[in-house]
């Protein structure tokens, strides 16, 4: 039976996760960060990448990762989600780390591992498991076969050029993976045109790239393209379950919180029943979250027969619950809770955000009904 | 090897041994579980001498295993539900030695069935403020009054009973615990009759009825809090067990799905999908509860299962009356019965529907529990108590 509890590792990992969060991204300076220019918090990254040790855990050790799996890499996101904390371990520690691990590649998999370097799979963020490679960017002056140079040399072996909008982690990636006439393709991110997008997300700011000839090398082709590609998104979206999770709970607390010190009509506001009955029910949610998000995320590490379930139910379930726990947090907040300064906003904002992110609860949905048999 | 797999080898050797000496086959059935009882394989974790052994409770699975694979005589613990669950529980911890001696054998070999004299008309979520008066009369007590939602009340023997003996103090003080014999004069069992024509429940009406003091248990004025160790069994029994994916009320929407594709609408699709993600969501919950359980990490999450699940019964029921569009408007049978338990499987999709109402009344209300877990697990203000410091005769009624 799929273990849907957190071992102790895990639980240490959650621990020292948490304790930096504490240190480095209490909710404050997130804000005050989502004013910057930054496109991620550079300091933060680097103690969680890198000292540690997160970027790597779900790559084996001889590849220089921790050797752990997204099951753990699932713990951390919970982590990330409750701080909304802005850095690209979604973007990089899962989502390419996946297409790499699927594509067979290990050098720049090693760079990711360490934190030495961040990769970022060139699709708009809403892109669903399942989907095919976009017809935005294609390549030209393809080396012919047995000519290919080898990845990371100059030159590449073909140039890439087109379009992609609404990149997850892009803005500072230092490779993208960028799908293209059926081959999955690293660009040097110096070779890439980035443009910021005014994200709804403050907190994970999207960009718009443009390729115009960019020297590109192959990761992956043929079928195992087509397989990493799906890979990213899958692990992905099961991934994303946990950081709604975290974000989802976090808000519970901080409401619950605030309705035990908020008075009106001399009494606590948490003490009327309107508000306790709606609270009891998003706790029930997000105790249902908790099961579907370790389902799925075992699922994804293990490469359980089940996964395309587990992911789309998760998926379903989690971005519902996420958006209504931070609904509900800025509502059961009152005024303040529509106020800039208080950090409700930002958690609303990712998760919405987060919900559409690999495909909206609806699209999951329906991928359901083919998956289980149940069509229209 | 580990210690538990040692126990568990040891227990197969004592069950074998009192197989050699007991033949399965041959044993009076009844004859055969008093002596299961008597060895202390009855329920493993009570204490030796009152069908246990002081072993741990997950060891029992060991031997119910060893009995059944031999086809044993069983002690058809479902009629019993109640008697096993709930009674047992609490006479083990609040009875006297007598008392336990004289009434759990009996129980466990399902000769004595046992059912349940809490609710009244008066006294659904507010159970503290039953109004059934015991009055004590020398070695005994009188006790007069009306109870409602009694299961098998007409087949039981016994029944677990909480009586007010004192109004004059707030209604949690003046309550007081007694096992009733049912066949005792004044006990008079009706039944209720329920929404969906049949009656799984009773009325119970007590007229002057002699409990001998003997009876009593726990000290007159504890029944409250006696009551409570009853009502957290209660959750514990209803809390659910391992059910495969699709199981239960979704299964029955999602084989007329596939069935009849000339039923199908999209905003039915719609709706389908929804439910079956919030019950497979609800069934990996009820999964990770018992792996916490398991683990020695007990949660709250029991009450989250049973929220979901009363919603989720009730809002599947209805989509199958809709999806079934003209059949819907018919329902099989509203002839007046005494069912012993409750199947979803076997009746028409509108007894689904009507039964389903219950999910969210029966064993706490959804607005209770969700009381419950807005204070006990989110620590959120109680409930303002007006009734608290009164008299519970003084009460308004």
């Amino acid at each position: 039976m799929t273990d849907l509890l957190y071992g102790d590792i895990e639980e240490e990992l959650r621990r020292a996760v948490r304790s930096v969060l504490d240190d480095l991204a209490p909710w404050s300076q997130v804000l005050a960060g989502v004013e910057g220019d930054d496109p991620y918090d550079a300091k933060l990254w680097r103690t969680i990448s890198a000292d540690l040790g997160c970027a790597g855990l779900a790559v084996p050790e001889e590849l220089g990762g921790a050797g752990a799996s997204f099951r753990e890499a699932a713990v951390v996101l919970e982590e990330l989600g409750r701080a909304v904390a802005p850095v690209p371990f979604l973007g990089s520690a899962v989502v390419a780390t996946a297409a790499l691990l699927e594509a067979g590649e290990t050098e720049l998999l090693a760079q990711l591992a360490a934190g030495r370097r961040t990769a970022a799979l060139a699709v708009p963020f809403s892109t669903p498991p399942g989907a095919s490679f976009a017809p935005t960017v294609r390549a030209e002056d393809v080396a012919p076969a047995g000519e290919r140079p080898v990845a990371g040399e100059p030159g590449g072996n073909a140039t890439l050029t087109g379009v992609v909008r609404s990149v997850a982690d892009g803005l500072a990636a230092d490779v993208l993976l960028v799908p293209a006439d059926g081959v999955l393709y690293a660009v040097d991110g110096a070779d890439v045109r980035r443009t910021a997008v005014t994200s709804l997300d403050m907190t994970r700011p999207l960009c718009d790239l443009v390729l115009a000839s960019a020297p590109a090398w192959p990761v992956a082709t043929g079928h195992a393209a087509r397989r990493a590609l799906e890979a990213a998104l899958t692990t992905g979206a099961a991934l994303l379950a946990s950081e709604q999770l975290g974000l989802a709970e976090r808000c519970l607390e901080t409401t619950v919180a605030y309705v035990k010190t908020r008075y009106q009509f001399g009494r606590p506001i948490g003490s009327f029943q309107g508000l306790k009955h709606r609270l009891a029910d998003l706790w029930v949610s997000i105790s249902q979250a908790r099961a579907v998000a370790r389902y799925a995320a075992a699922c994804a590490a293990e490469g359980d027969p089940d996964t395309a379930v587990a992911v789309a139910v998760a998926q379903a379930h989690c971005s519902t619950v996420a958006v209504r726990a931070a609904e509900e947090c800025v509502q059961l907040h009152g005024g303040i809770g529509f106020t800039w300064e208080h950090p409700a906003h930002l958690y609303l904002k990712r998760a919405k955000s987060t919900s559409i992110a690999f495909g909206t609860p609806d699209r999951h949905r329906a991928a359901l009904a083919g998956l289980v048999d149940l069509p229209l | 090897m580990s210690e538990s797999t040692a126990d568990a080898d040891d227990l197969r050797r004592r069950v074998h041994e009192f197989l050699d000496t007991h033949d399965p086959g041959s044993t009076e059935p009844l004859e055969f579980l008093r002596a299961r009882f008597d060895a202390g394989f009855a329920w493993v974790h009570f204490p030796s001498g009152l069908g246990g052994l002081d072993a741990p409770r997950a060891l029992q699975s060991v031997v119910d295993d060893a009995f059944t694979a031999v086809g044993a005589p069983r002690n058809q613990a479902e009629r019993n539900v109640i008697g096993l669950g709930m009674a047992a529980p609490t006479i083990l911890r609040f009875g006297t030695d007598e008392q336990k001696s004289r009434l759990l054998r009996p129980l466990w070999t399902g000769e004595d069935i046992w059912c349940q004299l809490f609710s009244e008309p008066g006294a659904g979520s507010d159970l503290a403020a039953l109004g059934t008066r015991a009055v004590r009369d020398g070695d005994h007590w009188i006790v007069t009054g009306q109870k409602v939602w009694t299961s098998i009340a007409h087949e039981a023997r016994w029944a677990i009973l909480v009586a007010r003996t004192d109004p004059g103090v707030p209604k949690h003080r003046g309550m007081t615990y007694f096992v009733c014999d049912m066949t005792a004069p004044g006990v008079e069992v009706r039944p209720l009759r329920q929404i969906t024509g049949e009656a799984e429940f009773n009325e119970v009406f007590l007229t002057d009825v002699r409990i001998p003091d003997t009876d009593r248990l726990g000290d007159v004025g504890q029944g409250w809090a006696v009551a409570q160790t009853t009502l957290m069994n209660e959750r514990v029994a209803i809390g659910g067990g391992a059910a495969p994916r699709e199981s239960g009320m979704i299964g029955m929407v999602t084989a007329l799905w596939r069935e009849h594709p000339e039923l199908r609408t999209a905003g039915l699709h719609d709706t389908l999908l929804r439910l079956w993600v919030e019950t497979e969501a609800a069934r990996l919950t009820g999964m990770r509860l018992r792996q916490q359980l398991a683990a020695g990490q007990p949660g709250p999450e029991g009450s989250a299962v049973k929220l979901a699940y009363a919603r989720l019964n009730q809002e599947a029921s209805g989509l199958e009356l809709e999806l079934l569009g003209e059949d819907g408007l018919r329902y099989d049978d509203w002839t007046m019965r005494r069912p012993t338990g409750v199947d979803f499987t076997r009746r028409s999709p509108g007894y689904r529907y009507l039964r389903a109402k219950g999910n969210s009344i029966e064993g706490g209300t959804s607005e209770i529990l969700r009381n419950i877990v807005a204070e006990r697990v989110l620590g959120l203000p109680g409930e303002i108590r007006v009734d608290k410091d009164v008299a519970w005769k003084d009460l308004p009624k």
